[in-house]
């Protein structure tokens, strides 16, 4: 008995000694960014929010109360089962207290459960579906960067003011594209215009000239692509060559990033509509911050949804530097509420009761090759959506949080 | 307007000839996997990566030496079927004799790096190659718009794929492989060289791959990611035309480009499903593939 109480009461006087260690489970905090590292939308989110979440960390000084923080990654392949046996690895056995990123919907929605009955924290950067934040929204959850309303609102809205009225949707076949497609076809709706047809795609589909002769077919004025990265590049490639934009009709990318303009080219990607939350050029500390961020990327710019990450990554932080704890997922997302936000990247903002984080979200236009004027100068500002109408009023999103 | 199952007649003719389209693109990779099979007896699984090469190939030739479309199309078959010849003389030439297994495990490793390091490279996103200005612009059908450059590549591919049918089956060359894979001991005993032919066979396959590849940069994104998402199908391609059957291959190939693209106008969610569900009915009824001769 001896024998075992000694180291027992030797650890427990260690542990009071480092008070931090005892409130922090594992005596650390492990932060798991969980998104795309091979496939379709790995430029987007992908080792860029690896290194992002890894300077957040640096920047905070790499410790909280002393506790040093760590930052691992994996690979959900976009597929829901994968994710979530990572994620309940990772809760379960790897002391991850945090997962940060998880672009594809389907994917985002099931670790949005598993972090709920696990009782830990999830930081949404890439995932789009509004659904997060509405009839899904969870009260361990924070969406930070976009989301599918805010895309329909941004994007929708323009093009339905300048006449684009009748709409034929080319939908990603899950949860992502079924979000989108119906967030916009209500602003569509809702300014008068009708929907002509609809045509579901699977994901990471080659060929797109066959859903776009239907398009054309339907004569509709605006042929909305409600899908991304790969396929979003694919469909407006493809749109070029049968000539529809010639013939007439005109291409609405509801989610286009800045990667995918880069993989398109000027040429091919002059004049499209977009909206996005974050772009490197948008003032000195944007700037400043993409500039480290390109250094360690290969000269590659950051998205939004890299931007995303450090900015969730950060405040996340401050709120267990306030909380001095992180092993009640509930108590860290709502102290993370009830601190305002503040990073070089969106600025001041606030996160919401429902977990939608609250910041201006912009309307660009993709420069001719004539205006650009060196690398990865590829936006005009068209218009700055302020943070109270960017995204989709409390009420109307059927969170029970929010009632 | 006539219509035919609820569709409009001139839009049914459109798909049909967007399906010939990408079958094309289907017959021309099966074909070079069907002549690899035949003769080496691997499954080439590093055939996606080969087509992704002969894409890159000709997006490098572009933009670090200034060679447009048309050098592309004749170099970088060259170029990537050479990599071939060297994977077959260092790499494959030490199974043979061996389980299939190894062969398979060999080549799909390789795939895995090939993509790995040009993911790295290049991204994943997947860098822009225009159409080449004389084929650029379109034909107005009537019942569709035909852009100039999908024409090209059917009559191309036809062309290609017709050519290596004549070879393999009219040709004392094309003789000499026939032989080759029946029986290489007895055809090695004559005075044929036979390791040499299994070398530029498989660089041969390579380069039709490799060629597919240069054809389909214009159309899709020159990506790391472009031939992982298509060798699968078409594999299925080759199971369902019997394995390493040629004239099986290629006509397998553009019929279930055809069927692929109705199923994009009847029930566009399955049409990623459409080719497995075919092979496994074939498989049922036929195990050794509509062309295949059962062994």
């Amino acid at each position: 008995m001896r024998r075992f109480l000694v180291p027992a009461g030797a650890a427990l006087l260690a542990v009071a000694a480092h008070p931090a260690l005892a409130d922090f489970t594992g005596g650390k905090v492990r932060i798991g960014v969980l998104n795309d590292q091979s496939s379709l939308y790995a430029d987007i989110t992908g080792q860029g929010s690896v290194v992002a979440a890894r300077m957040a960390v640096e920047d905070f000084g790499g410790k909280v109360k002393g506790v040093p923080i760590e930052v691992t990654f994996a690979d959900h392949q976009n597929k829901p089962d994968v994710g979530s046996n990572i994620a309940r690895q990772w809760y379960d056995t790897d002391g991850v207290d945090v997962i940060v990123d998880v672009p594809t919907s389907s994917v985002a929605l099931a670790i949005n459960e598993v972090t709920r009955e696990k009782n830990k924290v999830f930081l949404v950067s890439g995932a789009a579906t509004s659904d997060l934040t509405g009839s899904k929204c969870s009260p361990n959850t924070v969406h930070w960067t976009y989301d599918t309303w805010a895309l329909a609102n941004g994007t929708g809205s323009a093009i339905v003011q300048t006449g684009g009225d009748s709409w034929f949707f080319l939908t990603s076949d899950y949860a992502f594209g079924h979000a989108l497609e119906r967030d916009t076809e209500a602003v569509v709706l809702k300014a008068g215009g009708k929907v002509l047809g609809k045509v579901r795609h699977p994901l990471n589909n080659p060929d797109f000239s066959s859903f776009l002769l239907q398009a054309q077919a339907s004569k509709a004025k605006i042929i909305g692509l409600a899908n991304a990265g790969g396929d979003t590049i694919n469909s407006i490639k493809q749109a070029a060559e049968f000539g529809i934009v010639a013939g007439g009709q005109n291409l609405a990318g509801l989610l286009v990033f800045i990667t995918d303009v880069h993989g398109l080219g000027l040429q091919t990607a002059q004049g499209l509509i977009l909206t996005e939350s974050f772009y490197w050029d948008l003032n000195d500390s944007t700037r400043a911050w993409s500039k480290r961020f390109s250094e360690r990327m290969n000269g590659r710019v950051p998205t939004m949804v890299h931007a995303g990450v450090y900015a969730a990554v950060t405040h996340y932080l401050k709120a267990l530097d306030a909380l001095g704890a992180d092993g009640d997922g509930k108590a860290v997302v709502a102290k993370m509420k009830e601190l305002p936000t503040d990073d070089p990247l969106f600025g001041k903002g606030t996160i919401r009761k429902d977990g939608r984080k609250l910041h201006p979200v912009y309307l660009f236009e993709v420069k001719k090759p004539a205006e650009s004027k060196g690398p990865w100068d590829y936006y005009k500002l068209k218009a700055t959506i302020p943070a109270d109408k960017a995204f989709r009023p409390l009420a109307e999103g059927n969170c029970p949080l929010a009632q | 307007m006539t219509e035919l199952f609820g569709v409009p007649a001139p839009a049914l003719f459109g798909q049909l000839l967007l399906g010939l389209i990408n079958g094309a693109f289907y017959a021309i990779l099966s074909l070079g996997l069907a002549v690899i099979f035949g003769l080496l007896n691997i499954i080439n699984f590093t055939h996606g990566a080969q087509y992704m090469m002969g894409a890159f190939t000709a997006w490098m030739l572009l933009n670090w030496a200034g060679l447009g479309y048309w050098w592309a199309l004749l170099l970088a078959p060259l170029l990537v079927g050479i990599t071939g010849i060297l994977i077959e003389r260092l790499l494959l030439a030490r199974l043979a004799g061996l389980d299939h297994l190894y062969g398979l495990l060999l080549t799909f490793g390789l795939a895995l790096v090939i993509q790995g390091i040009f993911r790295n490279e290049f991204g994943s996103t997947g860098l822009p190659y225009a159409i080449p200005p004389e084929l650029r612009g379109g034909q107005n059908l009537g019942f569709m718009f035909l852009p100039n450059y999908r024409a090209w590549v059917v009559v191309v591919s036809l062309a290609v794929c017709l050519a290596t049918w004549l070879v393999i089956e009219k040709t004392r060359l094309g003789s000499y492989l026939r032989a080759a894979t029946e029986n290489p001991t007895l055809v090695q005993a004559m005075g044929i060289d036979v390791p040499k032919m299994v070398t530029l066979t498989y660089g041969f396959g390579v380069a039709l791959a490799a060629f597919a590849g240069v054809l389909a940069a214009p159309i899709y994104q020159v990506s790391p990611l472009m031939g992982a998402d298509l060798i699968i199908v078409v594999f299925a391609v080759v199971v369902i035309g019997g394995m390493g059957s040629i004239l099986g291959s290629i006509v397998t190939g553009f019929g279930l480009g055809v069927i692929e693209g109705l199923t994009k106008v009847f029930w566009p969610q399955a049409s990623s499903t459409v080719i497995f569900v075919i092979m496994a009915i074939v498989l049922l009824l036929r195990p050794a593939g509509l062309f295949g001769r059962a062994s």
